[in-house]
């Protein structure tokens, strides 16, 4: 994990060790101040010697202040180097998204997505700011307490050969056991936080069925659940503290008395006796320290296992078999048996065999029932997905045979669940074409029939939009969207059901529009209503994901049942909706 | 609903932003006595912690203090004797001491889970009972974080922060009265250097506070910029537009780095800054301690205590400043916690309720206990009213916000039995309508009468479950597709799901699904198209059998082709009961008894289909495709 996670501390390397020095120097001169207290104690002391004191003194003094300025050191380059990583590992997450393609996107699901952006990035940046501080102080400590209680008594050390194993072992079973408890925590959790999540979109539902007692109940179960789970937790982890309390005492206690006659031999001192017993407080604690870390790095571990599997997802729509120069040389579209399906390992096809000429320039229209598959014929052309067999071809070339960009240039479309973004009308039409100018963006938004309702906005393009677009109807949101299509100039436009919220009246113009204004595009379009498409030069009727029929409207009316069947079913209702 | 939810827009705080950190809470008072109702329940374990804290520190400062005399009286002079009774004394001293500390930590352990587990429920049930109105003004995310950090964060300071806080007030009296006893000139420079700690939190805390709102503000930006572009990332490859919303990442991850870098940097400069002073106090102590020694005589075994003591005494004032800004978030979050219990519940205060009844032979009615002849209200005098469907609206007004009137003075009469239709415009105000049948909302002026009962008069309760509703967002349940079905009738058998799942012409479906009707439902229904939760959804309102049936939009995601298949199911489940349908779809209102159209909170026009039409007003130019529906 460590390895994979590495190279996203570019640029803060320096700091990383610059820190991490600072980190171990200070616990090293935080060890060095007994030991010249026992100099005062044992020396100064009995000869009566004040200006020895002093000097002692003004040296523990000056030990304390470069601790101090080491440990701040510490501090700001960790902060900093955790948030530069942090950042860092934000980045390329982000950036990798950017690559990805429609599948890689759902695969993940766009909520999931942003956690691992937010929440485990955060958390990662929080354990290496934390790690550089306390986890390498943990084990510097530990050996220099070591090593200093070594060199004051090697025999009264002994003690440690003891402590320390057992100390060890004994934190080592609660951890254990802790663990697995600390999972079944978190599932609680979930538990709990799904009940509440599921109540509060439902509660309509809930309310309207006056369920609300049946909740309480569902609640109940869960809340109990995890009250037990808690409580078995955290008693467990409560006996931390105390087991390395009696541990850390018993040594104390060890020491006295192994040490007494040590200290009535005059091999040893009293004052560093005294030192001694810091040192055992430090070495235990900073054990201590090391597992309290150990179980706030567990979490660490799956936020990074997750940030990881989005590092790792190869985006699977690439350029590799593209030429750079190529662009598309008109607007046709040709399918030639293709077939798809959105898993691979799912066994029905989404589409089966289509075959399908669009000559540059024409209108088609689709149709077909909801789950027939029209927009997952459709995102074929830009290669939003990518057939699995069967070739699909704009201007005459394999998609695959144009960079992505290049493709998506000429073609152009309007999805049926649209996003405008923050920011004016303006910024969100110029998405089609950074450099168009004013009367570019008006024209388009006249064939959009956009144009009227925002010369009535108060401040007209520069109306802010609000975030995700929630200042404007959905019809009017869906004329913003087609306009900003238009504004690319594509040689291929595709509108996946675009019009659903608009009148009959504005779709009519807007499909008038098309035809005088963008004569040579290839016009595709997606709709519910027959009326949309009934001028269409092709109409493709759509069934369970194959082509059924095909055809002028004339043409199906005879032909084709299925289409004669929707014709006639929105006759008599005289459907105005998608 | 989607008349009006355009309010719910995404808070402030991204889904990664650490809640409460620094905000401070506004009536600290009255929070904690309420929390303390809480904890207070646990009253007699409380008062067996406060008594192991006291125990605790005592022994704790007790074994500390044995070090003077076994330097002075047992080391120095070599007796064994001594020695050995004053280390059994101080082995005795420091079990009592972690057996102590193990026994309170384990009661807070349950007294917080008992606590919190107690506010958890409260707060859902106080939930339960909100009306739509508060839920239309809060978004999902903001309730959600009661549970899940604002709880989160009180647990852990109920667990850990308060025993510290208070054994860390206990220690800190003790130690300072030892050092009191040992030697009262060597605490002058205690004093000096605890009066130093002091003024380095009041001035890094200060500091550290303006960075870390900083932080929260550029946080809050960096999230939600993430949130827009991740969610939007479709429509941004479809325009090639990955390199501008690479750089408008760029731009405020960089800020956030900056801002978040220098709040941490001061706030973990404290631990080093705040460990540092207490050496210097330790070196001062020592010198100062070295000389009295010499000057005055202090015994050895003291001095030794005293600088014991020394480390001991600057513990707790860092550990304070630490739990300091914890403490007050978590008070913050107990503070948003009591704000929803708080919060006014819903008005139910009519006393008709809906029973079953049994028509006997006369055609009297009589109370029964399960599915019988039919429904009757039963009034507080007792006596039964059948229940026949009959809906009025006299003059009503509404309006979701007191400054913006939905509804001027609309009066409507559906007779039992009766199909009535609702069309208009998004905004018209068709959904607000069903709200106010249903007392989703209180009417702000006019009366609805229900079989002759002003609605507020019936208990809530019953009033909704005489009504049977399939609202345009379908909502399911993590369960079984049965379960989901079963949650409008709990007690339903096998036979009556299956029977509602035909009618509503979802048992194909599902009975293509790889486990049928035990197939497994998750994340709000993901897996199944919009049109098949649709289905389930009106299976679901097909179960419960309510004498009145609203159907908001029941159909919109179902293709007319479907939609013609179920149609005879619909019409079965319709008959013999009073429905309201909302359509946008004008084929699903057409054979309605009676159409009215909305406009802008007002019936334009009213009428059957036919009538409509020879009017030649909003409805036929709806029809006709002439005006816009949305």
């Amino acid at each position: 994990m460590i390895k994979k996670l590495w190279p996203y501390t570019r640029g803060y390397r320096k700091w990383i060790a610059l820190g991490v020095l600072c980190s171990a120097s200070e616990a090293v001169f935080e060890l060095l101040l007994p030991l010249v207290m026992a100099d005062i104690v044992d020396t100064g002391i009995p000869a009566g010697d004040t200006g020895y004191i002093l000097r002692r003194g003004a040296l523990m003094v000056l030990m304390a202040l470069v601790s101090m300025a080491l440990g701040v050191s510490a501090a700001f380059l960790s902060s900093h180097a955790g948030q530069g990583f942090g950042a860092n590992l934000r980045k390329a997450q982000y950036d990798h998204i950017q690559a990805f393609s429609f599948r890689n996107i759902e695969k993940f699901s766009t909520a999931s997505l942003v956690t691992r952006l937010t929440n485990d990035c955060n958390m990662l940046q929080m354990s290496l700011m934390m790690g550089m501080r306390l986890l390498v102080r943990a084990p510097v400590m530990l050996i220099s307490a070591l090593v200093l209680a070594v060199s004051i008594s090697l025999r009264l050390s002994r003690v440690f050969l003891v402590a320390m194993p057992l100390l060890l072992v004994l934190i080592g079973l609660i951890v254990k056991h802790v663990s697995p408890m600390f999972s079944s925590l978190q599932e609680r959790t979930d538990d709990v936080n799904l009940v509440v999540q599921e109540n509060l979109s439902a509660i309509r539902v809930v309310k309207s069925f006056v369920r609300e007692d049946h909740e309480q109940e569902k609640f109940r179960k869960r809340n109990d659940a995890l009250r037990a789970t808690a409580e078995r937790a955290f008693g467990f982890v409560v006996m931390n503290m105390p087991v390395m309390m009696l541990v850390t005492y018993g040594t104390i206690i060890a020491v006295m008395w192994y040490g007494a006659p040590l200290v009535q031999s005059g091999e040893l001192q009293v004052a560093l006796l005294s030192t001694f017993f810091t040192y055992i407080t430090q070495v235990l604690m900073s054990l201590m320290m090391v597992s309290m870390i150990m179980m706030m790095l567990t979490r660490a571990v799956a936020c990074a296992k997750r940030v990881t599997e989005v590092l790792d997802e190869t985006p699977d729509i690439t350029d590799a078999a593209a030429s750079s120069g190529v662009t598309a040389a008109d607007g046709s579209v040709d399918f030639d048996h293709v077939s798809f399906k959105y898993s691979p390992d799912a066994e029905k096809w989404n589409l089966r065999d289509i075959n399908l000429h669009i000559p540059s320039g024409a209108t088609v229209g689709i149709i077909g029932a909801t789950g027939s598959a029209k927009s997952t014929l459709v995102q074929l052309i830009p290669r939003l997905y990518e057939a699995q067999e069967g070739t699909v071809r704009v201007g005459g070339r394999p998609v695959g045979e144009y960079t992505v960009e290049h493709l998506r240039d000429a073609v152009s479309m309007v999805l049926q669940k649209n996003t405008l973004f923050s920011g004016t009308i303006r910024e969100n039409l110029l998405w089609g074409d950074e450099n168009a100018s004013d009367a570019d963006i008006e024209a388009a938004c006249e064939a959009a029939c956009a144009a009227e309702f925002i010369r009535r906005m108060p401040a007209g393009y520069d109306t802010d939009l609000g975030q995700g677009g929630v200042n404007v109807s959905g019809g009017q949101k869906q004329r913003l969207c087609i306009a900003r299509a238009l504004l690319k100039k594509p040689k291929v436009l595709i509108l996946d059901d675009s019009t659903s919220a608009v009148d009959t009246a504005t779709d009519a113009s807007i499909r008038a529009a098309f035809r005088t204004r963008l004569p040579d595009t290839t016009k595709i379009i997606i709709a519910q209503r027959i009326i949309s498409v009934m001028d269409a030069d092709l109409i493709v009727v759509m069934d369970d994901g194959a082509i059924a029929d095909m055809g002028t409207h004339a043409e199906l009316m005879q032909t084709s049942d299925i289409y004669r069947d929707v014709y006639q079913s929105q006759q008599e209702g005289a459907s105005l909706d998608g | 609903m989607a008349e009006h939810t355009t309010n719910r827009r995404p808070g402030p705080h991204g889904p990664g932003t650490p809640r409460g950190g620094f905000q401070k809470p506004k009536n600290m008072g009255k929070t904690i006595s309420t929390l303390l109702r809480y904890v207070g329940r646990s009253r007699w374990l409380l008062a067996v912690v406060a008594v192991c804290l006291v125990l605790n520190t005592a022994c704790t400062i007790g074994g500390s203090y044995m070090l003077r005399p076994l330097i002075d009286e047992c080391i120095v002079p070599g007796d064994y004797h001594r020695l050995a009774r004053t280390l059994v004394l101080m082995a005795c001293l420091y079990l009592g001491a972690a057996l102590l500390s193990y026994t309170y930590a384990r009661i807070m352990v349950r007294i917080s889970q008992t606590a919190t587990h107690a506010i958890r429920r409260d707060l859902f049930a106080r939930m339960q009972r909100l009306p739509l109105r508060y839920f239309d003004t809060h978004t999902h995310g903001e309730l959600m974080s009661r549970y899940t950090n604002d709880i989160d964060t009180l647990t852990e300071i109920l667990q850990n922060g308060l025993v510290s806080l208070l054994s860390g007030a206990l220690t800190f009296a003790g130690v300072v009265g030892m050092m009191l006893y040992l030697s009262p000139l060597l605490f002058l420079v205690t004093v000096f250097s605890l009066g130093l700690m002091l003024a380095v939190i009041m001035t890094v805390g200060k500091r550290s506070r303006r960075y870390f709102m900083a932080q929260q503000r550029d946080l809050g930006e960096v999230n939600g910029y993430i949130e827009e572009m991740i969610e939007g990332q479709k429509v941004i490859k479809v325009f090639n537009h990955e390199s501008q919303a690479k750089a408008g990442f760029d731009a405020r991850n960089d800020r956030y780095r900056r801002s978040a870098a220098s709040a941490h940097a001061f706030a973990g400069a404290m631990m080093p800054a705040m460990g540092n002073i207490s050496h210097i106090n330790y070196a001062l102590t020592c010198c100062v301690g070295a000389l009295l020694s010499i000057a005055m005589g202090l015994d050895l075994g003291a001095l030794l205590v005293y600088l014991q003591y020394t480390r001991q005494v600057s513990q707790p004032i860092s550990q304070v400043s630490q739990q300091v800004n914890n403490i007050l978030a978590a008070i913050a979050g107990a503070e948003r916690v009591f704000e929803v219990m708080e919060a006014a519940p819903e008005v139910d205060d009519g006393e008709v309720t809906l029973v079953h009844v049994r028509r006997g032979p006369d055609g009297a009615l009589t109370e029964a206990a399960g599915r019988s002849d039919g429904w009757a209200w039963k009034k507080p005098d007792g006596t039964l009213a059948p229940l026949r469907g009959d809906v009025r609206f006299e003059d009503v007004v509404f309006g979701y916000n007191s400054d913006k009137t939905i509804l001027h003075g609309i009066s409507l009469y559906a007779k039992p039995g009766q199909k009535i239709a609702f069309v208009g415009s998004t905004g018209a105000g068709k959904t607000t309508i069903t709200n106010l049948i249903n007392r989703f909302y209180e009417i702000g002026g006019g009366l609805i009468t229900y079989d002759g009962i002003d609605v507020r008069d019936i208990g809530k309760e019953s009033l909704r479950r005489s009504l049977g509703i399939v609202l345009q967002d379908t909502h399911l349940f993590t369960g079984t597709i049965a379960d989901n079905i079963r949650y409008g009738k709990l007690d339903a058998t096998d036979e009556e799901v299956r029977a509602a799942a035909k009618l509503a012409n979802a048992d194909t479906f599902i009975s293509h699904l790889p486990d049928g009707y035990d197939t497994w439902i998750t994340d709000d229904g993901g897996s199944l198209s919009q049109g098949e939760r649709q289905l389930l959804a009106i299976a679901r309102a097909a179960v419960a059998d309510p004498p009145v049936l609203i159907l908001d939009e029941a159909t919109s995601s179902i293709d007319t082709r479907t939609e013609k298949l179920i149609e005879r199911g619909m019409d079965r489940l319709m008959a013999e009961r009073t429905v309201f349908v909302i359509a946008h779809r004008l084929s699903t209102v057409r054979n309605a008894k009676a159409i009215m159209v909305l406009e802008q909170g007002e019936i334009i026009e009213r009428g059957d289909h036919d009538e409509l039409i020879a009017q030649g007003g909003k409805y036929y130019q709806l029809y006709t495709g002439q005006a816009e529906l949305s």
